[in-house]
């Protein structure tokens, strides 16, 4: 069997009282871009940092590269690019300097540096700006550098955290067709952290959605919305008491009705074929119906459906 | 299709390590001159008032012969001690690009002693215009040449012994307010000796603290220097000195780059009325609010090392 990228057995990391990673097992074969969803304070950051040798693990192993991150986190660092959260650069140096800083703390000699910069350059768009101090960029650019940086040393194994936080969709949108880029054409094994739903749908062959430490679904995106059913129609009514409820879950084809915040979530296995009793039943229950839509399930149905709440209920 | 890169990292070696910090840290230099200038200001003004106020009453009293060759050494002392990137490592700690520098094979030491060498620079760079300003107004070296070479040799290599302070408490609490206020242990090693006066004409409690301050041995040495010439007893005094402090204050910041527990980050704004001492006083505020390691419950700042509480059963494995 081939090594995996990325390797977790019940990885754990405990703050006093709070265990922010709570016996957390991935396997993560290479080549592939593996998605860590989960809202603000689930744990997405810890585990990263802890694969990234920056923390330890209060218990567990944890194997990167097919090395241990605790025992050997040298060796990891000399196979690993991290882009951390916030795009850790230093403004008062040019885009140039700091690539060229990072690729000579990796150990490239001046011809390696040169050649690297190069090659990270026709990966990443940083534009005329490189020679600039990077206190004039913008969000995306530091980004992108923040990529570029993590590229510089040719790693096997790219940790990107929370990669488009804070970006327009434009920049967001440029990253996300990078890190496409370096998966196809390079083969390089991707471990991302998001908490955007799109993102994870978009970007990831497998996604793992994280809430409170624990790891509380994987597989690839449509696997884990096939999980919880077909389709599902969004009624936004002005009450949603049980009798209505009921009422919905004696339809044909109505495998699950969920109510939260005035949305009723109804799970069916054809859409098409039941929005039309649905609407019905509503119009039936004399409730005023303010909005009906008909769409298939996104990761946040699945998240709603593993944790009872939105993923930006989550965050606030 | 980009055609896969065959060059690979490796382990750079210690002394390329710290050459690359050490470059970096220099780069900044000339980009800083908010820092650089008040740091020579404040020993090119105290040198100027001291003599000015001081050099009549001293020299008409018999208490020395030249107050102006005896305020050279006071001004070197002024010019280079407390001067470090201290602050600059705080804002990379905060920034978060400390944590990029330890993401890398670089060794920890590394990036502190390449700070270092850059600081030796700077106040090497700080000294020469304070003695320039010397000879422009009269002082000369009863060693000679050679003797200005040590002269700023040994109060370059104070002021690197003292940097360990402010890269310790840089190190230990990330925290901008405690790097600035770093300067106050400046005062007793600079004031409680004999800045203004020798020894013989101090009385009391500051006769008893000089004799016990490493500065006192440092300005005998760089005094003898200017004013008697070759004095290898004074000389092996101030080595001694630097080395005493060098060792308390360079040990507190290996022990603090090691890491010895988790440290929280509290951003204060704060003005430092003196600009001799870190650079803290010239750097721009940091960040509104410190970084999380994951989510609002666990603010803290890594720094090369695990925030691991004691209670967590590993600690750093990056050190």
């Amino acid at each position: 069997m081939a090594t995996a990228a990325v390797l977790t057995e019940a990885i754990a990391r405990q703050y006093g009282d709070v265990r922010a990673v709570d016996g957390v097992d991935i396997a993560v074969p290479e080549g592939e871009i593996y998605g860590f969803l989960g809202p603000n304070g689930a744990g997405k950051s810890t585990l990263i940092r802890i694969l990234c040798t920056l923390l330890t693990p209060t218990s567990g192993r944890a194997e990167v590269a097919g090395i241990d991150v605790a025992a050997h986190p040298g060796a990891v660092r000399l196979r690993i690019g991290v882009a951390l959260q916030d795009a850790a650069l230093d403004d008062r140096q040019t885009g140039r300097e700091l690539l060229r800083l990072q690729a000579r703390l990796y150990g490239l000699r001046r011809h390696e540096i040169d050649q690297r910069v190069d090659e990270v350059l026709r990966m990443v768009d940083i534009g005329d700006a490189f020679d600039r101090r990077i206190g004039t960029y913008s969000g995306g650019m530091k980004r992108r550098l923040d990529l570029a940086a993590a590229l510089v040393h040719n790693p096997d194994i790219l940790f990107l955290d929370e990669p488009t936080t804070g970006l327009d969709p434009a920049s967001r949108a440029l990253v996300w067709h990078e890190v496409r880029r370096l998966n196809q054409n390079l083969g390089m094994t991707i471990f991302l952290t998001t908490q955007y739903l799109e993102e994870a749908d978009e970007l990831a062959d497998r996604v793992g959605i994280i809430a409170h430490g624990k790891l509380v679904a994987e597989g690839t995106p449509d696997e884990l919305k096939r999980s919880i059913g077909t389709d599902v129609i969004v009624a936004r009514v002005s009450r949603a008491t049980e009798d209505v409820l009921a009422r919905l879950r004696s339809i044909e084809g109505v495998d699950q009705v969920d109510v939260h915040d005035g949305e009723i979530s109804v799970r069916v296995r054809d859409g098409a074929a039941a929005i039309s009793p649905v609407a019905i039943a509503l119009a039936a229950c004399e409730v005023e119906v303010q909005s009906l839509t008909l769409r298939t399930p996104t990761l946040d149905d699945v998240f709603l459906e593993l944790t009872g709440t939105h993923i930006e209920e989550e965050d606030q | 299709m980009t055609a896969p890169s065959t060059i690979r990292a490796r382990e750079g070696g210690f002394a390329h390590d710290m050459a690359a910090i050490a470059g970096r840290a220099l780069r900044q230099i000339p980009r800083e001159p908010e820092f650089m200038i008040p740091a020579l200001v404040v020993p090119v003004f105290f040198f100027v008032v001291n003599v000015g106020s001081l050099q009549k009453v001293a020299e008409s009293r018999g208490v020395v012969h030249d107050f102006k060759a005896f305020q050279l050494p006071v001004a070197i002392i002024f010019a280079v001690t407390g001067i470090s990137r201290a602050s600059t490592l705080v804002t990379d700690i905060q920034g978060g690009y400390f944590d990029r520098l330890c993401i890398t094979p670089v060794r920890r030491l590394a990036l502190l002693l390449g700070l270092m060498i850059a600081d030796l620079a700077m106040v090497i760079g700080l000294a020469i215009p304070v003695v320039l300003l010397g000879f422009a107004i009269g002082v000369r070296f009863a060693s000679g040449p050679l003797g200005v070479l040590v002269f700023i040799l040994l109060g370059a290599v104070w002021g690197l012994a003292f940097t360990g302070f402010p890269y310790a408490i840089a190190l230990k609490t990330g925290n901008p307010a405690a790097v600035n206020s770093s300067f106050i242990i400046f005062f007793p090693f600079a004031f409680l000796t004999t800045s203004f006066a020798p020894k013989e004409a101090l009385t009391g409690w500051l006769s008893t603290i000089a004799t016990y301050n490493p500065v006192t041995y440092l300005l005998a040495g760089l005094r003898s220097l200017v004013l008697t010439g070759w004095d290898g007893t004074a000389l092996l005094k101030s080595v001694a000195a630097i080395l005493g402090v060098g060792v308390v204050s360079i040990g507190l910041a290996l022990a603090a780059l090691r890491g010895a527990g988790p440290a929280r980050v509290t951003v204060v704004r704060q003005w430092r009325p003196w600009p001799s001492g870190s650079t803290a006083a010239t750097t721009p505020p940091a960040p509104s609010a410190p970084r999380s390691s994951s989510g609002a419950a666990w603010t803290s700042t890594s720094r090369c090392r695990s925030a691991a509480p004691r209670t967590a059963s590993s600690s750093n494995p990056v050190t």
